[in-house]
């Protein structure tokens, strides 16, 4: 705050020295920069380098562990399979950490409205594309409840999706009553629920429609955040959401928004999984919540909001089944692919946080 | 009665209490057609709450706020916007991960024209851009580099610069500037000082407030002098000094009528 006493009236007369002043208004001293100031910059502006190097990297590293049985289109297919389910709760979850949220209950909406599409579709009778509506209703609602919680009843992001996950838990356990619905019951009375596992053969690759899916996610969202004033807001809303209500922006909508979009994909999600796995079992994508989350980290899409590229999560989510992949197929033990996956959350968030001290 | 007669923003009896803390104290406001009010006061005199519950960013708790002779509760800033009422405020409400473009256009955005704005509601960029740049340069103000540079990458001044191009470009009621020269250079100043002239010669009127008595004592039409959460005075600055507007604003001498302007 100024002092009134250090603005003397002299100040006006200081002005007479601006008449013959430089008329470029500002200029830049160009100061000296290392080559680390100089990646640091760069990486600030392009959120999904780190990512892309990442996978880049990774992908030759194990062709060259891993070799020929790695690099087939068999292979590189199958990666993308195994990485389509997190991939999309991926893409849920980015938004929601785009404006400085988490949602713990990702996975648990995902395997709560496959169940309930089953459950209505094979168990009950009802027409299967009812029931797979009624799953994208029950997903956005479920989507809306923690949305909500959030911004109505004003509780942390966390708290509330770490207690609706355990509540979409129970329900899903009490509606399947912790029965799997079968491979066999499904094809016989809705095979349309497994319409994500058809795929097309494109060489040695087997595209399924459940891939395509989820890059259609990304590339939607994508295109929402970028050039829609939705997408705007949903960043600023995450930056500064007080700046951001003043500059005009109805902020609880946006979050409302979010919350729900977040729901309805994992909805979605969950009618994929269906034809990923086969069968539906209540049981399953138990880690996904953390899955999802580690995915958007790993992305380069920063914690603290407002900040990363939604592609980066894709780009994340692959760096995970890329070293899944080529550590098994190079023969290491499970655990550590654990292991590797670990410091690669510690390494994305430490990169994360050193690019964002760039700011100053 | 015609409508010149009846000040612009009219606010009687307004009180904002934060918990024990008054921040408004059955305060008076008043904004007349066309001019620059200038609004000084202490640092916690309540000059910035003052003005958020003019432009809606607060709700008051009791009294009444009249545009232009028509009572309004503003629920948000985005309804004091509508009517064409603008804000600097104090901590400019930029957004900074965004660009300068985006900054400027945040809640009024525009979409492209036909089916990509209409059905994909896609946004008009280039539109955005080229206003954006067009309304910097009219102020002067800085030579940024690039118009889609994140706004955190600006020095504190040129910020200030994109927040009062922001409200500058879009008032058509009046405009209210918290301390908008704060951070700025002696020559950015200036600057702003002649955009405060220009948009009154557009018919505008304009709220200032600044800790800065030359400034204030340069370009006033009036001066409304705020102590402790309320309006203590308004001043003709032609017929008061410097020294008697510090004096009455710290509580050193007591001014003789309210209404002096
Ligand atoms: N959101 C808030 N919560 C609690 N107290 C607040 C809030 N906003 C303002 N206040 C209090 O209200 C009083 C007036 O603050 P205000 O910001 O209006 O002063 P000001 O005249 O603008 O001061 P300055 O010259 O420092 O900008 C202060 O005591 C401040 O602490
Ligand atoms: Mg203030």
């Amino acid at each position: 705050m100024n002092d009134v006493a250090d603005r003397s009236p002299g100040a006006t007369e200081a002005e007479a020295g601006l008449a013959g002043a430089a008329s470029a208004v500002a200029e830049f001293q160009p100061r000296r920069r290392t080559l680390l100031d100089h990646i640091q910059h760069v990486l600030h502006n392009n959120p999904t380098l780190v990512p892309v190097i990442v996978l880049a990297l990774s992908l030759v590293a194990f062709g060259i562990i891993a070799g020929e049985r790695f690099f087939s289109p068999f292979n590189l297919s199958l990666i993308m399979q195994q990485v389509s389910i997190i991939g999309m709760l991926a893409a849920a979850q980015s938004l929601i950490i785009l404006t400085a949220g988490i949602d713990l209950s990702v996975a648990a909406i995902m395997v709560l409205m496959s169940v309930v599409m089953g459950n209505l579709a094979v168990n009950m009778g009802v027409p299967t594309p009812i029931a797979i509506v009624a799953g994208f209703a029950g997903g956005a609602a479920a989507g809306l409840l923690n949305g909500v919680l959030i911004t109505r009843v004003k509780l942390p992001p966390f708290i509330t999706t770490l207690g609706t996950w355990n509540v979409f838990f129970a329900l899903n356990l009490w509606l399947s009553g912790a029965q799997s619905i079968r491979s066999q019951d499904i094809d016989e009375k809705a095979p349309l629920l497994k319409f994500f596992g058809e795929s097309i053969q494109l060489g040695g690759a087997k595209i399924t429609f459940g891939v395509i899916l989820m890059v259609l996610m990304f590339l939607a969202l994508w295109y929402m955040l970028n050039h829609t004033a939705w997408g705007r807001h949903v960043y600023a809303v995450g930056d500064d959401p007080e700046a951001a209500e003043l500059s005009g922006i109805r902020t609880e909508r946006v979050l409302l928004s979010v919350y729900t979009l977040a729901g309805f994909l994992c909805a979605l999600a969950g009618w994929a999984a269906i034809g990923r796995v086969g069968s539906i079992s209540p049981q399953s994508f138990y880690e996904g919540n953390l899955q999802s989350i580690t995915a958007v980290v790993i992305g380069g899409i920063s914690l603290f909001g407002g900040r990363g590229s939604i592609l980066g999560a894709l780009f994340g989510a692959l760096i995970v089944g890329v070293f899944q992949s080529g550590l098994r197929i190079a023969g290491v033990d499970v655990l550590w692919q654990v292991f590797a996956i670990g410091w690669l959350i510690i390494i994305a968030v430490a990169i994360d946080q050193w690019i964002r001290r760039v700011s100053a | 009665m015609s409508t010149k007669d009846v000040p612009l923003v009219q606010a009687r009896g307004l009180v904002k209490r934060f918990g024990h803390v008054v921040a408004i104290d059955h305060s008076d406001f008043e904004l007349r057609h066309g001019e620059i009010l200038a609004v000084i006061g202490d640092n916690g005199a309540g000059k910035s709450s003052i003005v958020k519950a003019i432009c809606g960013a607060l709700q008051p708790d009791e009294g009444e706020i009249l545009i232009e002779g028509k009572p309004v509760h503003f629920s948000s800033p985005i309804e004091a916007r509508e009517m064409g009422i603008e804000i600097v405020y104090q901590t400019l409400a930029l957004s900074p991960a965004l660009s300068i473009a985006d900054n400027m256009f945040t809640g009024r955005e525009l979409r492209r024209p036909g089916f990509l704005g209409k059905w994909l509601r896609m946004l008009d960029k280039p539109a955005m851009e080229r206003f954006a740049r067009e309304k910097l340069n009219e102020l002067g103000l800085m030579t940024v580099q690039s118009i889609r540079q994140p706004v955190e990458t600006l020095s504190g001044g040129q910020r200030q610069g994109v927040a009062v191009a922001r409200a500058a470009a879009f008032a058509t009621k009046f405009i209210i500037m918290d301390e908008p020269t704060a951070a700025l250079g002696v020559k950015e100043s200036r600057r702003v000082l002649e955009l405060i002239k220009d948009v009154r010669a557009r018919g505008i009127a304009i709220v200032l407030i600044s800790h800065n008595m030359p400034h204030v004592f340069e370009v006033a039409d009036r001066i409304h002098i705020h102590r402790l959460g309320r309006r203590l005075c308004t001043i003709d600055p032609k017929d008061y000094t410097m020294s008697d507007a510090v004096a009455f604003m710290t509580g050193a001498k007591t001014p003789e009528v309210a209404d002096a302007a």
